[in-house]
């Protein structure tokens, strides 16, 4: 395969040619109204080339593998239509690796796990028997609908095994396993016409062990998504709030990620000057690291879609921004070095600016001592999504309680908080010494979703933060 | 994919099963996409992929597949054998660029997936005569990428004559995609589907703050007046030049079509849909025949327009499709659903049922929604405020508590009025409320209607109180 790939890429006239070729095979399973209601397992082949002339693009996706020389030829003449100012690709050294194995990772050692699991067995769910899978998941359907006032759950589960092959004209050849798992576990309470419902959302690299055992926390989300009902609403406006490190995680991937796509900044004169690097986002206590190199988080790799090697990125270092996640072209437009961020979903997409592990790195403040000095404020906890703008960010907590006193007082429904990232940044005045990261759900972007990916943080204190409500 | 190879696939389902469907889609679209003004990437996408459902021992099996197609020498992913392209690696899988063929993997993944199935409650149909419903131009594959090209460097030239700082994202793209079931009750469900759109996102952007702006049409043809995006556009950066501040309390907020599309669609498309009344989750279960909503709304769900992108003669089962009332004068009239959840609710389908992105499992969907027009003009609704809300686009508005109907989120585009006059554009605004109080009565409605996203036409909607929470 390998020689027909790099062969079908030489002797086109274009200043640079890519292919990527993917197999996948993935199941789903899914419980509504409280039972098993689908299984479906799915086989994917396809693949994708993607040209550059002249600084404009050309891609080609397809499922059928043959006439890649045509392909290729397709994606030149596209390219040569878009052409228009020409740029330069950074200089890379051709990497050629095969690197398919799931357990253990080659490159495993190279990086240092953040919060170690305890050990235990790990087993690549796409050869655990659905049997298995089902009787998790049928364990933990039945404590969600043995609770009280629980009318229903829904289950999504999904895994997918991946392989991919990525060559370009440069003679680099890599092949990567990119495993996924996620988890999603809804308990959905109702009293006469109200509604109300709390979720867990669970996630690794493929891993299934990494989803088993997780009894007490089922419990822990059917009991509050009965509760909410006797909950009452946030009254909307400004409040101190503490976030869980779950949702600051989202925080920190929803507020200042983004921002930190250079592709967003790279054609912008306006938003170059407010992302300028050495600019002050935040006190001296915040760091916001994105790092493609942990082991073992749904958001790692060896090489992103472009054959750059994943790498840990400072975003923020002690408040002032240092960096940015760059593709090999936003990198030679704004004369930065590429950080192995380009990513696509599937062969479906051509690899844009992404995040992979996203989190602000812990500080020194206990939750305890955070707590005591609030006198007003609210304690929002886990998430339900989160959206951004760039400028204005939102993103829902799926459990929030007053804080009155330095206590933790009444639980209160969902609530949504939105703000200003450059004014929230800065009103950051607290992190905690506490930090997890959360593996669940997944990014959206251009068209591209789910895309596989982490986030975390320990807990956070943000002054004046606007909270929806009536 | 070959009409030899799914009928191969439904001949081998037979054999095994008791009652088979195979549902095979091809599409072939490009994209022509501009960045910052300037024309960035053209792309050619093609993909063809096949589901197989079967009826075994009375549960469901699914599976698909998207791949070269043929029955494959190589076996099925599961059953794993050493893999001979990468000399056993230990890796069960064959990439391979002559493919493996998917045929017997579509079948061995189904019989599989049938030992934990559902109970099939329904039949599959005969699939036999349908309505005409035109959903299909050859105009769009006339269309040549060098016109696209130039029809959105016109646009981008357009509303920069207006705000010549504006950097804007245009994506034109023209495709068909082709559908074609075949069950095992005989028959066969086929058709064509053509496709244009056109969307453009403008940001200006002075210090820190951003204004974004943004429109899209899209249909089964080219749209005569593709300038429409740009107006439309031009108008919302007229009307946000200047700047305005709410503050905490209840308002009246008028909501643009876009601005319902944002609000309302995700709350109502649940709550309407049969599977979520079945599971118990819908506010509106058992509540047909009732007045929910203001007297004046009047909602259908309906697969029969001509050259709406959510149009088809036949649903994803190969049952024909309909025109639906959803809400009837406000009173909450029909839910939508497809043949398992029709049959479990002892009803027929309403030719609901759709596969998402592409050979996904059926599921009850809505084709296009439509709000009756009303005979409030825009203007008049304006006057009628002595302070109030416009809201065009907000964000982060479907992660609240969908299912208990409530909606809310920062309004990304939204103005001021006061006295009876647009003032500005607000900022660091958040709304919040649930569509079961919000529409229940004194809703006012538009008297002209619109496509959003080319899967709902509404007028704007009036609300005399809302929360509106600001910084």
């Amino acid at each position: 395969m390998h020689d027909e790939i790099v062969d079908a890429l030489k002797g086109h006239n274009a200043d640079y040619v890519e292919a990527h070729f993917e197999e996948s095979e993935s199941t789903r399973i899914s419980y509504r109204s409280g039972r098993l209601e689908e299984v479906n397992r799915t086989y994917s082949t396809g693949g994708n080339v993607r040209a550059l002339v002249k600084g404009g693009w050309g891609f080609v996706s397809f499922n059928q593998l043959d006439g890649i020389r045509d392909k290729v030829a397709l994606a030149v003449k596209e390219a040569r239509l878009a052409s228009g100012e020409e740029f330069k690709l950074p200089s890379a050294e051709p990497v050629v690796d095969v690197a398919t194995q799931f357990h253990p990772d080659p490159w495993i050692s190279s990086g240092q796990a953040l919060n170690p699991l305890p050990s235990r067995e790990r087993r690549e769910s796409a050869s655990v028997p659905l049997a298995q899978k089902k009787q998790v998941l049928d364990e933990y359907n039945d404590i969600m609908l043995s609770t009280g006032k629980i009318q229903t759950s829904r289950i999504d589960y999904h895994d997918v095994r991946r392989r991919v092959v990525f060559a370009n004209s440069e003679g680099s050849y890599i092949e990567q396993s990119k495993p996924d798992l996620t988890l999603r576990l809804t308990a959905i309470a109702r009293e006469n016409n109200d509604v109300q419902q709390a979720g867990l959302s669970l996630g690794s690299r493929g891993d299934f062990a990494a989803i088993g055992g997780r009894h007490e926390q089922v419990k822990e989300i059917a009991k509050r998504a009965a509760a909410l009902l006797s909950a009452p609403e946030a009254k909307g406006g400004e409040y101190t709030v503490i976030l869980d490190p779950i949702l600051a995680g989202v925080f920190a991937h929803e507020a200042f990620g983004h921002l930190s796509e250079a592709d967003f900044v790279y054609q912008n004169e306006q938003l170059r000057k407010i992302m300028t690097l050495g600019r002050r986002f935040g006190g001296k206590q915040l760091n916001i690291v994105d790092d493609a190199t942990i082991p073992d988080l749904r958001g790692s790799y060896k090489y992103d879609d472009e054959g750059t090697p994943g790498a840990k990125t400072y975003l923020i270092h002690e408040g002032i921004l240092v960096g940015r996640l760059h593709s090999r072209e936003t990198a030679a437009k704004m004369g930065e070095k590429p950080t192995g961020n380009a990513r696509a979903i599937s062969y479906r997409f051509p690899p844009i600016v992404r995040m992979t592990n996203t989190f602000i790195e812990p500080g020194n403040t206990s939750f305890e001592e955070m707590l005591s000095e609030v006198k007003d404020g609210v304690y929002v906890k886990d998430w339900y999504g989160g959206q951004t703008s760039l400028e204005m960010f939102t993103f829902s907590a799926g459990e929030a309680y007053m804080i009155r006193n330095g206590k933790l007082a009444e639980l209160l429904r969902p609530v949504v908080l939105s703000g200003n990232v450059f004014v929230t940044l800065n009103n950051i005045n607290a992190v905690g010494n506490d930090l997890k990261m959360n593996q669940g759900g997944g990014c959206g972007k251009g068209g591209q979703s789910p895309l596989p990916v982490s986030n975390g943080s320990p807990h956070i204190k943000i002054g004046h933060c606007l909270i929806g409500g009536r | 994919m070959q009409l030899a190879m799914i009928e191969q696939v439904l001949g081998s389902a037979q054999k095994v099963a008791e009652q088979a469907e195979v549902f095979s889609v091809s599409s072939h679209e490009t994209p022509v996409h501009f960045e910052a003004n300037k024309l960035k990437q053209i792309q050619t996408k093609e993909s063809s992929s096949a589901a197989l459902r079967i009826i075994k021992e009375g549960k469901v099996g699914f599976s698909a597949a998207s791949g070269p197609g043929g029955a494959g020498k190589n076996g099925s992913p599961s059953r794993p054998s050493p893999d001979k392209e990468r000399g056993g690696r230990g890796s069960p899988f064959y990439l391979s660029l002559r493919g493996r063929g998917i045929s017997r993997d579509l079948i061995n993944m189904a019989v599989e997936t049938s030992l934990f199935g559902n109970a099939a409650k329904f039949q599959l149909p005969w699939l036999g005569s349908y309505p005409e419903v035109s959903v299909f131009d050859s105009g769009v594959e006339k269309m040549t990428t060098e016109k696209m090209i130039e029809l959105g460097n016109r646009l981008i030239a357009k509303v920069r004559e207006h705000s010549p700082d504006i950097l804007c994202d245009v994506e034109l793209t023209k495709g068909v995609t082709s559908i074609r079931i075949i069950n095992s009750q005989g028959g066969e469900a086929s058709y064509d589907k053509s496709f244009f759109s056109v969307a453009l996102e403008g940001v200006l952007i002075q210090d820190t703050d951003m204004l974004f702006v943004g429109d899209s049409e899209s249909s089964c043809r080219v749209p005569d007046k593709v300038e429409l995006v740009a107006d439309r556009v031009i108008r919302q950066l007229e009307l946000a030049k200047r700047r305005a501040t709410v503050s905490t309390k209840p308002l009246p907020v008028i909501f643009t079509p876009l601005g319902v599309a944002s609000a309302f669609l995700s709350p109502i498309a649940l709550a309407f849909n049969g599977k979520t009344v079945l599971e118990g989750a819908s506010p509106l279960k058992e509540r047909l025949g009732e007045l929910v909503f203001d007297r004046k709304l009047t909602l259908w769900d309906d697969a029969s327009l001509e050259y709406c992108l959510g149009s088809f003669p036949c649903d994803d089962e190969g049952v024909a499709s309909e025109r639906l009332s959803l809400i009837k004068n406000g009173v909450a009239s029909h839910f939508f659903y497809d043949l398992q959840t029709a049959a479990l609710a002892g009803i027929r389908s309403t030719g609901s049922g759709r596969r998402a992105s592409g050979t996904g499992q059926v599921k009850p969907a809505i084709s296009s929604l439509v709000i009756d027009q009303g005979d409030i003009a825009f203007d008049s609704m304006v006057e009628d405020m002595k302070e109030g809300l416009i809201v065009e686009q907000l964000i982060g508005a479907d992660q609240g508590n969908l299912l208990g109907g409530d909606f809310g989120g920062n309004v990304l585009l939204g103005y001021k009025v006061e006295n009876g006059k647009i003032t500005g554009r607000v900022k660091d605004t958040m709304i919040s409320g649930n569509v079961y109080q919000v529409l229940k009565e004194h809703v006012g409605v538009g008297h002209e209607a619109r496509w959003v996203g080319g899967v709902l036409r509404t007028p704007c909607l009036y609300c005399p109180c809302l929360s509106v929470s600001a910084r």
